[in-house]
């Protein structure tokens, strides 16, 4: 079953129709590159289902139930999580302040808990590890690499068991040394049976990662196929409208 | 290849010794400890108990309210009302008491005060996204209009029943001989630092000031905090007001006036950032510390009292000619 549907869903702002009438479905363990140029609807599908926007029409189901947000609280609580473009660090902050930022583990009762440093650097961590990331939790965001940030922002994703992570281009500039980390790291959620929707202009980084493409043009989704039954030629071809559908 | 990973994850960024030696506040502490060297030997009277009493007593009214300063600052923000709110509360203090009533109904009333106005900005700042600078210049004007209108602009010197508890409050030396302004000092001193450290709120007012977008998109209570940030600058100033009509023993309406000045330049010489994210509670006292060690060494050395801006100004461009150095080093 699918973890994520999308069933008609539209979203319209006055009379300009952002996302029409599109239908998908995300899996668990797969990851989803989501192209399409500039205005194409990516976004406004993206931010629905992190509960940005509400659609206008249709109807999203996780694990088959109807699922409805308001806010995007919500989508965090029912497991989906977002790596935000700009990564919404705190440069001031260590990155295990930036891990835990929200949802801060405190010791003592009452008024009187104050924040568990011991276990926030420990947990943070052991993502860390477990992402293959040589990211330290003492460290200031603000001196680390563009690789180092994207774990953390990802490590983010991991401290609660999410099941669907949504990224809004993580390889937008940084360094090609720092692609294949942040493309190894995408290996690792979808490893352990998250999905993963990938937003991206990349088009190798697509390839290099993705299980399937998800193409959308003015509002509309034009393809929604295998990577392996794609190529870029094609998905250049639908982004720009050379293609028109498939 | 996983021991590496492991020892690199482990380790620390910075020794302990390397963190102290990169702080502001240390460097500002080392000057304030040569200064007073300096002045013991240069003059007779600087390191007399009696001249040490008033320099504690003297700074701790900036230095109070430079801690709730240094909460505002972090959160990226400014408080320019608190020495107007200083007058007001002291003035609602002095006239509260002078009718009659007791010490706590004084007091309450005054707190009471200084938490509306720091509300009332904080819900501007907040909620309605005024510039901090707009909205406490205006309070700046507003509190001390507001003196002078409960007091009908007078000079308010009896406290009714309770004036001399009041006094003895502010003037006495309750404990070992220490002035209990500096007591408070003290105390507060230890509170703010163990809030900004231990506690999810300070978490927060780091958080906001280092990247407000990013906290409010991780679910920080942004406008929670900030409308709190300035409540607690707008009480550091009504208690150091309420303390400071103790030590006075009189409360007019032009006390306080340039106070704000001072404050934010005590915060930022012992290492508050104005761009937000970067403050201590030490670093507000300590450099509270040091620009009255400059004022009473001047006086000491027989130096105009006129030169006492260019000393402060100055040394608060040099606190931050020392940072951005720091900082374009390690940026290279």
């Amino acid at each position: 079953m699918a973890v994520l549907e999308l069933a008609n869903v539209s979203k319209h702002f006055g009379a300009i129709q952002a996302v029409n009438d599109v239908s998908l479905a995300l899996h668990a363990g797969e990851v989803v590159g989501l192209m399409g140029d500039n205005g194409a609807g990516k976004s406004t599908l993206v931010k629905m289902i992190a509960g940005n926007f509400r659609p206008s029409h249709g109807t999203m189901r996780m694990n088959g139930a109807e699922l409805v947000l308001h806010r995007p609280v919500e989508a965090r609580q029912h497991g989906i999580e977002i790596v935000y473009q700009d990564l919404a660090l705190c440069d001031n902050l260590t990155a295990a302040a930036n891990v835990f930022l929200g949802r801060e583990l405190r010791r003592g009762m009452g008024p009187l808990r104050i924040l568990d440093y011991k276990a926030m650097y420990r947990r943070a961590g052991e993502i860390f590890k477990e992402l293959k990331s040589e990211t330290r939790p003492r460290d200031l965001v603000k001196q680390m690499s563009g690789g180092q940030r994207q774990a953390v922002a990802i490590a983010r994703t991991m401290l609660s068991e999410a099941k669907i992570v949504l990224m809004d281009e993580p390889t937008a500039a940084i360094s090609v040394r720092q692609v294949a980390e942040v493309l190894n790291l995408i290996r690792h959620l979808r490893d352990s049976g998250i999905a993963v929707v990938l937003i991206s202009h990349r088009m190798p980084d697509v390839f290099a990662v993705a299980d399937r493409v998800i193409v959308m043009r003015r509002g509309r989704m034009v393809a929604d196929k295998p990577i392996a039954a794609s190529s870029p030629e094609e998905v250049t071809g639908l982004i720009t409208g050379a293609i028109e559908q498939v | 290849m996983a021991i590496t990973l492991d020892r690199e994850i482990g380790q620390r960024q910075q020794t302990w010794v390397g963190s102290i030696l990169s702080s502001q506040t240390f460097w500002v502490l080392i000057a304030v400890i040569l200064a007073c060297i300096f002045l013991s030997f240069a003059t007779d009277t600087f390191a007399t108990t009696r001249n040490f009493y008033n320099i504690t007593r003297n700074f701790t009214f900036v230095a109070i309210i430079a801690l709730g300063m240094t909460l505002v600052i972090i959160t990226g923000g400014i408080d320019l009302s608190v020495g107007s709110v200083l007058c007001l509360c002291s003035m609602v203090l002095a006239v509260v008491m002078n009718a009659g009533y007791s010490l706590e109904v004084g007091v309450a009333v005054s707190i009471a005060t200084a938490l509306l106005i720091g509300a009332f900005n904080g819900v501007l700042i907040a909620y309605l996204s005024f510039p901090p600078f707009v909205v406490t210049l205006g309070m700046l004007s507003i509190a001390r209009s507001l003196a002078m209108v409960v007091s009908n602009n007078s000079v308010v010197f009896q406290f009714g029943p309770d004036h001399d508890l009041l006094l003895s409050i502010g003037g006495g030396a309750w404990f070992f001989g220490i002035a209990n302004p500096v007591i408070f000092m003290i105390v507060l001193a230890i509170v703010t630092g163990f809030v900004l450290r231990w506690t999810r709120f300070g978490r927060y007012v780091f958080a906001i000031g280092g990247n407000e977008q990013a906290a409010r998109l991780t679910g920080v209570p942004v406008n929670g905090i900030k409308v709190t940030v300035y409540m607690v600058s707008a009480l550091a100033a009504g208690v150091a007001g309420i303390i400071q009509t103790g030590w006075l023993g009189a409360v007019t309406t032009n006390i306080g006036a340039g106070m704000e000045l001072q404050v934010i330049a005590a915060a930022v010489i012992g290492g508050a950032n104005l761009a937000g994210g970067v403050g201590t509670a030490s670093g507000a006292l300590i450099g509270a510390a040091l620009i009255e060690v400059i004022r009473n060494s001047l006086g000491l050395l027989g130096i105009s009292a006129f030169w006492q801006g260019t000393f402060i100004g100055g040394a608060t461009v040099l606190a931050v000619l020392f940072d951005r150095i720091r900082n374009l080093r390690q940026s290279e």
